[in-house]
């Protein structure tokens, strides 16, 4: 009997599971299953539409398209690595240094870039960086250049405005994690005879490693999935992989190569996320809590 | 003999606040040394100091000689244990006793047989591989001093490291460390809030209050001879009176309490008469129904409130007549005292020398 | 039975929710940033209790919602004429205009004949003109005086700053600078393709001397502003605002023809307010209301009768950046055959990715 009532489906069940059933499916399953479907579809000659592999062969046939998808995956582990190293001693700061009643305010300075848009900070970068901009202006002023340089549209200005939009997404879970670190293990470590960079490497880094995990995983897929900013700040020769969905989506017109362009995409970003997991022997479960 | 540690004449201060006043003391080497006080007594900064977590304001802390200002803590030959012993969870045992080893870039070949040996010697050998999460509360404490004692430090300092432990465990545990101290030798300072604790494992024990020592002393004289009122009151349970002088001889003083008893006994310096004054008493000094021929005893009578009934350790609750002091009264397991019940009035009594008083603080 | 009641009812509710009447008349338009001024949605309002609300849109975007929608969501849309048949044969977004319906007493007659032809799918057609203008070279004369033709895009002497955007424009406007007919190519198109591959290879070998590729209207006008910019492919009117603020900087007919387009109306597919639409073609023709466009915005317009309404200062922007030659040089976008854009799309991309 009792048995029988744990199954029973009641109505608050339904009321409960209706909405986040409704939402997994129309939201996350049906657009994917949709987007697979275009994927698989093509034109053959005739401009009928039949089933076909061609999109993803265009893919790997065409240079330009794989490279591009090759050059979006490294930058985008670069720039989760840099955002890792500029994140950590600030996370570190924050939680073991800084005094606890000045933890609140530092979370806020942290936090508070993000009250504006993303489009809004990248212009306030292009407004410090472009040719005519506020930096060059001190430079010349100063006389620490003969003429102003354009510091925009390279690649190194691209990957820190990635490095400044991703910092956030990195240093909250850090500074979570660390929260957890008991001090005394640093101390333990110090009173057996380790310098800083031992307790840094044997003892903060592994004990951060779920921290870092989740903060790299979502820093990686935002910046894999930006396209505000490799757009505006890298300029001429930054082509990044969402700019081409863009591009088969809305100025090509072709869905179907764009549909297989972005389930590429979906497969590498969770390529990568495995292998990442996989070497530091994380657990997804783990890291996402 | 070797001096391992010498205090001088150290201070510490936090702002207006003064955790450490002026302590000296010197550990012998090989002794089992603690640091017995109340909690916010200063006793965690003085061991810190001594482990260099923290700079003294004043005073000069020496290791084997050497001193120690300015030499960080990984460098000092020194080893802290540390309340919740702060084992490494993300490594195994062999990994977190083979740490400081390595940090000293010790033969990988060596590293092994001392974690061998060391967890021999803690009796938990084939322990190498366990994970820190898989440990019982007592094993990780072994684990923890063994990672310390592979490193053969001169002091090894410890930091009320039984206090996680259930009581049951906390007593065999004490029996352990006093026992391995014994064996490796190595120069043990170890700091607690649990008189038992000292009084059990130590060879010296100081008690400390307010930051500064009262008395450094060996267990028995601190339990015989307290030399002052904190002491008396802190170590081992005391029966306490407030009273004033009338009559002060050579090694005696006649003290009358406030209900208006009066009581002969020792006093441990001469005290004018008119002097207020603490009256300690041991509850095991209480004899049930003396012998009426007994001479030099203070005797009264008392109601009974409770009976504390505790093994060997048992008590009687009681209150003077016309009087609501609490008194602890011992009583002894030995089936004389079986008739004594709740509310009974009874006798007792205490030998002149088994009390001590002291001049009132307040 | 209370449990099936209870769930129709929080079935009810939600389906209320969702089709929930909207209160006031509306007029769902997509359109081009600036085609619908404040002032003109304003008296609209007054005049038929319509509330017109906007979306900011391009070419491309426009025809991709509709596309996603299958014409539905809008009951108006504002497509360049030479994307609509090409789109509509393939995906049927848009429904034929019902002529019978509009003023065409308000609207130049040739341009309307020709907007007609260009746009007919199945014997229907599909567009009605409303703005025209023309994409040429924004020039700053202090540093580029003799920056003439497309072809300066790619002169070594501008080094560092050119500006012009990917997208299908440049290859054309490049095609004729150097002497090809892309629009004849448009029905040959292997022959249109070994061009554009062409232009490709030459905008790669010319990819040194650009500044930026800009992708927003804001992004090249503040680049000439600041004058990081010398010569840019754009957009007419946004080189007549530059030299109200900065006489150096102008607007001007390329020597090979200025690129022009028209915008137009069309009604998509699943339009609520078809009538509503309707009423809002014929207000914005009205010659009065045309020029209250022009005079904000300095495009041209299709209104008949508008050009009485419209500043002496609109006119002469006009007549500074075309002669009579050069009017009759504009190259007029012919409907764009399926498929191109697709081919152009990896070319652009090529260049893009180019180091």
């Amino acid at each position: 009997m009792t048995m029988k009532r744990r199954f029973h489906i009641t109505l608050p069940l339904i009321c409960f599971l209706t909405p986040v059933l409704l939402w997994l499916v129309l939201l996350i399953v049906l657009p994917h299953v949709d987007l697979l479907r275009m994927s698989l579809r093509a034109e053959d000659d005739y401009g009928n539409a039949i089933w076909s592999f061609s999109n993803y062969m265009a893919f790997f046939q065409e240079p330009i398209y794989w490279l591009t998808f090759v050059r979006t995956a490294v930058y985008s582990i670069m720039v989760t690595v840099m955002t890792f190293i500029v994140a950590m001693p600030v996370a570190f700061y924050i939680t073991k240094v800084v005094a606890p009643r000045f933890q609140g305010f530092l979370m806020m300075l942290l936090l508070m870039p993000f009250w504006v848009s993303e489009l809004v900070r990248v212009y306030g970068w292009m407004i410090l960086l472009r040719e005519s901009g506020v930096i060059n202006h001190f430079l010349t002023r100063m006389g620490i250049l003969n003429q102003p340089i354009e510091m925009l549209y390279n690649d190194v200005t691209m990957v820190m405005g990635l490095v400044y939009t991703s910092m956030l997404f990195m240093a909250v879970p850090l500074v979570s994690v660390l929260e957890s670190l008991d001090d005394s293990l640093i101390e333990a470590a110090c009173d057996l005879g380790a310098n800083m960079g031992t307790i840094f490497f044997r003892i903060v880094i592994p004990h951060a490693m779920p921290g870092i995990v989740s903060g790299s995983i979502v820093v990686f897929m935002l910046t894999l999935g930006n396209y505000l900013t490799p757009n505006m700040i890298g300029g001429k020769n930054a082509l990044w992989f969402t700019e081409q969905i863009y591009n088969q989506f809305i100025a090509s017109f072709n869905w179907n190569q764009g549909s297989a362009f972005g389930f590429l995409l979906l497969v590498l970003s969770s390529l990568v996320i495995w292998a990442g997991l996989k070497l530091t022997r994380q657990k997804l479960s783990r890291v996402v809590q | 003999m070797q001096t391992d540690l010498s205090v001088q004449c150290v201070s510490k201060t936090f702002g207006d606040f003064t955790a450490v006043d002026n302590v000296s003391f010197e550990v012998p080497q090989g002794e089992f040394f603690s640091i017995l006080g109340p909690s916010g007594c200063g006793k965690t900064t003085l061991l810190r100091m001594i482990a260099g977590f923290t700079a003294p304001s004043r005073g000069k802390i020496l290791i084997r000689e050497e001193d120690m200002a300015g030499v960080p803590p990984n460098r000092r030959p020194a080893n802290l244990i540390f309340q919740h012993l702060a084992l490494f969870p993300m490594m195994t045992v062999a990994q977190n006793i083979a740490f400081g080893l390595q940090r000293r870039r010790e033969k990988r070949s060596d590293i092994q047989q001392k974690i061998t040996r060391i967890l021999e010697r803690v009796d938990l050998p084939g322990f190498e591989d366990k994970a820190i999460d898989q440990l019982s509360g007592g094993q990780k404490q072994r684990v923890a001093i063994a990672r310390c004692l592979v490193l053969e430090p001169a002091v090894l300092l410890l930091d009320e490291p039984l206090g996680a432990l259930d009581l049951k465990l906390r007593e065999q545990m004490k029996v352990e460390l006093k026992k391995l101290q014994a064996q490796v030798g190595t120069t043990f300072v170890y700091i607690t809030h649990d008189q038992s604790e000292a009084l059990v494992m130590s060879d010296h024990v100081a008690v400390m209050n307010q930051g500064h020592f009262e008395q450094v002393d060996t267990p028995q004289n601190l339990y015989h001879q307290p030399q002052t009122s904190f002491v008396s009151r802190f170590v081992g349970d005391n029966n306490a009176w407030s009273g004033v002088v009338k009559r002060c001889e050579a090694e005696t003083v006649d003290i009358e309490t406030p209900s208006g008893q009066h009581f002969r006994t020792r006093a441990t310096a001469p005290l004018t008469p008119g002097t207020a004054v603490d009256l300690f008493l041991r509850p095991e000094a209480m004899i049930i129904q003396p012998a009426a021929d007994l001479p030099n005893l203070n005797r009264f009578e008392v109601i009974v409130k409770s009976l504390l009934f505790d093994g060997a350790n048992s008590r009687l609750l009681a209150n003077p007549l016309n009087d609501d002091t609490e008194l602890l009264i011992a009583l002894p397991q030995n089936r004389q005292f079986d008739h004594i019940r709740r509310d009974d009035r009874i006798e007792v009594a205490w030998d002149e020398q088994s009390g001590i008083c002291f001049a009132s603080s307040e | 039975m209370k449990r099936t009641l209870v769930c129709l009812m929080v079935l009810g509710a939600f389906l209320a929710l969702v089709a929930a009447p909207v209160s006031a008349e509306t007029l769902e338009l997509i359109t081009w940033e600036g085609y619908a001024p404040k002032v003109l949605i304003d008296k609209f309002m007054q005049e038929t209790g319509i509330e017109v609300k906007p979306t900011y849109s391009t070419n491309e975007e426009m025809i991709a919602k509709l596309r996603a929608t299958r014409g539905a969501g809008f009951d108006l849309a504002q497509p360049s004429q030479d994307r609509i048949s090409a789109v509509q044969a393939k995906y049927k977004i848009y429904q034929p205009i019902d002529y019978s319906q509009v003023n065409s007493d308000q609207i130049i007659a040739s341009m309307l004949e020709a907007v007609k032809k260009n746009t007919v799918v199945d014997n229907e057609s599909y567009g009605i003109p409303h703005v025209y203008g023309t994409s040429g070279l924004i020039v700053n004369r202090k540093f580029a005086p003799d920056a003439k033709d497309y072809t300066d895009l790619l002169n070594p002497e501008y080094k560092g700053r050119v500006s012009y955007r990917l997208k299908r424009p440049t290859l054309i406007g490049l095609a004729f600078a150097m002497g090809k007919d892309p629009f004849a190519l448009y029905s040959d198109p292997k022959a249109y393709k070994t061009l554009m591959e062409d232009i490709g290879q030459k905008m790669i070998e010319g990819k040194p001397l650009v500044k930026l590729y800009y992708d927003n209207n804001d992004a090249i006008l503040q680049a000439l502003q600041s004058e990081e910019v010398h010569v840019a492919m754009a957009w007419d009117i946004g080189g007549w605002k530059m030299h109200a603020v900065n006489p150096d900087i102008d607007f001007i007919a390329p020597k090979s023809g200025a690129l022009g387009w028209i915008d137009t109306f069309a009604i998509p597919a699943k339009a609520k307010n078809v009538a509503g639409a309707y009423k809002w073609i014929n207000f914005m023709m009205r010659p009065e209301n045309a020029a209250v466009f022009t005079n904000a915005e300095k495009y041209g317009t299709a209104s008949k009768g508008a050009l009485k309404f419209v500043d002496e200062a609109v006119k002469a922007n006009f007549t500074r950046s075309f002669t009579d030659a050069d009017i009759d040089n504009i190259k007029w976008y012919p409907t764009v055959p399926a498929g191109l854009e697709g081919m152009e799309g990896k070319i652009l991309d090529k260049v893009k990715a180019a180091q």
